[in-house]
């Protein structure tokens, strides 16, 4: 089993991206088949924005044996409401965070397609997204 | 239809190239949008066959088409990125370029061209 850990910070944008680009290197000495990958990297990615872009800051997991498995842990706000949150189109994305291109409402619908099981707790205290992906 | 008429198209301009063999590469697909959720929607299986068409010009569009394994973007509206955001773009091994044209203008004429979409 193999597991490592990326601290993410609020409001990060400058490196914004660059652990899921890690990530996915990782993945691919690790000879993770191209089409899966991608759909990590994807996940990945829109996980970790979110991370930066509306929560406080947190920690991304990944865990590896058999399959993957993703932890995106943060401390909050949390979501209110997380079937409006899984609204396409829905967003609460600033300024800041639509003049790099989010706030399109896609991400957790995204998230949610290229992954093979997918689950998400929030609460004030934080929100933990839980990602697992097949490697076969 | 490759790199090198699509640019001739667009009368696009060479920002950074990373590998000149780019040019005479088969291009299907091209995901158009300045939204990055949108590009990561992509349905094109083969990254190395579709490009980027945005006005973002900021390091996420690079990011982004990372992500996707896609490694060519052309900005629309003669943008550049700034020279930070470049600096992504060539540690990342990217082929970017820049048109003069509205995305709506870009798009027609790559749509004529038999360019098919790689988001839906
Ligand atoms: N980690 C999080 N902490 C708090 N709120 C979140 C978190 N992730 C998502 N949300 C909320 O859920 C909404 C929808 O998220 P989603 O990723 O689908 O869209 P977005 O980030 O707003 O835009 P896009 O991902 O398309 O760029 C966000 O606008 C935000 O309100
Ligand atoms: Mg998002």
């Amino acid at each position: 089993m193999m597991k490592y850990s990326y601290v993410i910070n609020k409001d990060d944008y400058i490196n914004a991206g660059k652990v899921s680009s890690q990530i996915k290197k990782i993945l691919k000495e690790l000879n993770v088949r191209p089409d899966i990958l991608r759909r990590m990297a994807i996940a990945c990615y829109e996980a970790e924005i979110n991370m930066i872009i509306h929560s406080f800051g947190g920690e991304i997991t990944l865990v590896i044996d058999n399959k993957a498995e993703f932890i995106f842990k943060d401390i909050g706000p949390g979501i209110k409401d997380i079937t409006l949150a899984m609204k396409p189109g829905y967003s609460t994305a600033n300024e800041r965070a639509r003049e790099l291109g989010f706030g399109a409402g896609m991400g957790l619908v995204n998230i949610k397609k290229v992954s093979d099981e997918f689950n998400i707790e929030s609460s004030t205290k934080g929100t933990i997204l839980t990602l697992r992906f097949d490697l076969l | 239809m490759i790199l090198r008429d699509i640019l001739r198209v667009l009368n696009a301009n060479h920002i950074y190239i990373d590998d000149q063999t780019i040019l005479d590469r088969d291009f299907i697909c091209v995901s158009v949008t300045d939204l990055m959720s949108d590009a990561l929607a992509m349905v094109c299986s083969a990254g190395e066959h579709t490009f980027l068409l945005t006005g973002l010009v900021n390091a996420q569009s690079i990011r982004t088409a990372e992500m996707l394994d896609i490694n060519t973007i052309i900005y629309v509206r003669d943008k550049v990125p700034q020279q930070d955001d470049l600096n992504v773009g060539i540690e990342l091994k990217m082929n970017l370029f820049t048109t003069s044209l509205s995305m709506y203008e870009a798009s027609g004429l790559l749509y004529e061209s038999g360019l098919k979409t790689a988001t839906r």
